[in-house]
């Protein structure tokens, strides 16, 4: 990261998953309605320091450093993203009950 | 407009800086010497815009060719190698001609 010495390129070429590019897409949105930058995307992503930036995929990067930046800017609060963190969980849960 | 410090041509050094925060410039052309290859111009300066500053003043940003040898000299070959980076006016210094430089 910056420029610091990190050995060769790991490459992790796939197809990407519908999730990853919703995160893309809700990027593009974000930006193209000012709401935030890509400066601040990355900045973001630098700001998880080095033990997320290793551990989490390149879409999880993004999406990790988008929620950090709109709870710093009042666009969400930490309260309404729990929730829709746990609407999900919930959606999920109910679905493998039913396999 | 500020006009562009730099031209095509033009030897600089990259400052030697390590802030905290949001910065583009690559820690492996730090403090080294590098030729202006082109004028790119004034473009939304990334270190405020990393932090939501989107009406801060432009930076003039330059393409700078850095000769393999200078930034890694320690590798074997092929020693003609460059590397070019776009990096912005206030990271650069003029580094003289390249007598001054190698006389240093």
């Amino acid at each position: 990261m910056g420029g610091l010495p990190a050995g060769p390129v790991e490459r992790h070429e796939h197809e990407p998953l519908p999730w990853e590019k919703k995160v893309d897409a809700i990027l593009r949105l974000l930006v193209g309605k000012g709401v935030m930058t890509l400066d601040e995307l990355r900045r973001g992503i630098e700001e998880l320091g080095p033990g997320a930036y290793d551990e989490l995929s390149y879409f999880e990067r993004w999406i990790s450093s988008i929620a950090n930046v709109l709870l710093e800017k009042g666009v969400v609060t930490p309260r309404e993203l729990g929730e829709a963190m746990e609407r999900v969980r919930a959606r999920r849960a109910a679905a493998e009950a039913l396999r | 407009m500020t006009a562009p410090r730099f031209g095509p041509g033009d030897r600089v050094r990259v400052k030697r800086w390590d802030p905290p925060g949001h910065v583009r410039t690559p820690f492996y052309v730090r403090g080294h010497v590098g030729e202006v290859v082109t004028v790119v111009g004034p473009m939304p300066d990334p270190e405020q815009m990393a932090y939501g500053r989107t009406d801060a003043p432009p930076v003039v940003v330059y393409r700078v060719r850095f000769r393999r040898r200078e930034l890694w000299p320690e590798d074997a070959d092929p020693h003609e190698d460059t590397v070019v980076v776009d990096l912005g006016e206030t990271w650069l210094e003029p580094a003289g001609t390249g007598e001054e430089a190698r006389a240093a």
